[in-house]
């Protein structure tokens, strides 16, 4: 049931943290990253440029991109020192 | 120690808040403004205040500072002046949205181009539409008390509040003050009150989400709202800081109303210099009467509707101008309130002052000699007359 005027919340606060996860941005993706898991040497050097907190890492290691999340702007790919990352046009 | 000092309508405003003592300061320099933060920025220094005070790049960067600050549940004030209040203006909006308390010193100045250092009204009517309650002040008594009392109203309410002085023409005028005790002013405000707050750790919240077409409209007429009930809450706020201060603050200020035939209507320094004129008129016999709303927003319509619908012709001075032809925000404000009113008393809006052009006591004796034609002649146009100005 969705609230009337009257019952939200002042300024709309949300009554949690780390909403901005629920908010899916893949879709805004007109290119994609391309890893190349082969080429890569784990710097991480995307992970930290990664605007939008889009590459996946486990045990200080790159796993994989999440695109959920990831509008595909392509600063992995500039910034990837050994170009394992390369973009290309989002099939959709 | 006596309560009777000699201060300027920045130093009034600086000794406001200094006996606020809030917890956060954050504000970027501006003629006519500069003083009060400059002042403040000494208490700081000198250990007389708790207040963490942030110079900032720009009052774009000050203001976006104070809304971090309120949010994460700290009393912040802030000052500024006419393009500094222009460049406040997207955060001005947020602000209010996020309802967060918040009380700027703001003094009326005129905006660029051309360049003009003096007061007009331009830069708070700039603001008008953005959320705020906006306090005028006549002197700097009123500028030192409407402070406080903005603070309360602001943490009462949860609307930002400006409350202004018109520039140099108060604000660099030394007048003569009765201040609190530090003390009163503290008890007078007491605990700091804010709707929410980002750093509660332990219940996490998320303020300033994206909201589109599903939210907005509600979350815009929820506020809305809240501004409307926030009238009869400012009335109850004056009364209760006149009971506990000792002042006697309206929040529409009459001056010979009861039986005026016509009344002069200004806002900050000119209703002194209305008042004195109609002294002088009511010696003579002449039925004048003066009214000062002290508050723009809310506008108070059918408090202003009430005092004025009985007499002949109501001139209003007008020291801003919409550029619309149809004269400036005060007069639009009073025009629509009359709207469908059964008395209809003849209505003409007098711009003057622009950039500080001094208005006299004689330049406000020619508007009432002209009111007093507009309203006897069957003629309803033109409405609108820019005064004070070389023809």
């Amino acid at each position: 049931m969705k609230k009337s005027w009257k019952d939200v919340d002042i300024a709309l606060i949300v009554k949690k943290g780390g909403t901005a996860q629920d908010f899916k941005t893949g879709d805004w993706r007109s290119s994609k990253p391309v890893w190349d898991s082969e080429k890569c040497k784990q710097c991480l050097t995307c992970w930290l440029f990664c605007p939008d907190s889009s590459i996946q890492v486990k045990d200080e290691k790159m796993t994989g991109i999440d695109f959920e999340h990831c509008k595909g702007c392509g600063i992995c790919a500039k910034e990837c020192p050994f170009k394992a990352i390369e973009m290309e046009v989002e099939k959709k | 120690m006596s309560n009777i000092v000699a201060k300027t309508g920045n130093e009034a405003m600086a000794e406001a808040m200094r006996q606020i003592n809030p917890d956060v300061v954050a504000a970027y320099p501006i003629t006519p403004a500069t003083e009060i933060v400059q002042i403040f920025s000494t208490f700081v220094n000198d250990g007389k205040v708790d207040t963490i005070f942030v110079p900032t790049e720009s009052e774009h960067s000050a203001i976006s500072a104070c809304i971090g600050a309120a949010a994460g549940g700290a009393r912040v004030m802030t000052s500024t002046s006419s393009q500094g209040l222009a460049l406040m203006h997207e955060i001005l909006y947020i602000t209010a949205g996020l309802r967060l308390p918040m009380v700027i010193c703001e003094v009326n100045r005129a905006l660029s181009a051309p360049i003009n250092i003096h007061c007009d009204h331009s830069d708070t009517m700039g603001s008008r539409d953005a959320g705020w309650i906006q306090i005028f002040s006549e002197d700097s008594q009123e500028a030192y008390d409407q402070t406080i009392l903005a603070m309360k109203i602001s943490e009462e309410l949860f609307f930002p509040v400006m409350v202004t002085t018109d520039g140099f023409i108060i604000s660099h005028a030394m007048s003569r003050l009765e201040v609190f005790d530090d003390k009163e002013v503290q008890s007078y405000v007491g605990e700091h009150k804010t709707p929410y707050n980002v750093l509660d750790i332990d219940n996490p919240i998320t303020v300033g989400s994206l909201v589109l077409q599903d939210y907005y409209m509600e979350i815009k007429t929820q506020q809305a709202h809240e501004m409307m009930k926030a009238k009869e809450k400012i009335k109850e706020l004056y009364a209760d800081f006149n009971k506990k201060m000792k002042r006697n603050y309206s929040i529409i200020e009459e001056y010979f109303m009861e039986d005026a035939e016509f009344a002069i209507v200004a806002l900050g320094s000119t209703a002194g210099t209305a008042r004195y004129l109609c002294e002088k008129l009511r010696e003579k016999g002449e039925k004048v009467g003066v009214v000062k709303p002290r508050i723009f927003r809310p506008f108070f319509a059918p408090e202003m509707v009430a005092i004025l619908e009985n007499v002949k012709g109501i001139a209003v001075l007008d020291r801003s101008d919409m550029m619309s032809s149809t004269g400036g925000h005060l007069f639009n404000e009073l025009k629509s309130s009359f709207y469908r009113n059964s008395k209809q008393p003849a209505m003409k809006d007098y711009i003057y002052g622009l950039g500080g052009r001094d208005i006299t006591v004689g330049d406000i004796e020619n508007v009432l000699k002209d009111i007093k034609d507009f309203s006897n002649s069957k003629e309803t146009t033109p409405d609108v007359k820019y005064i004070t100005v070389r023809e």
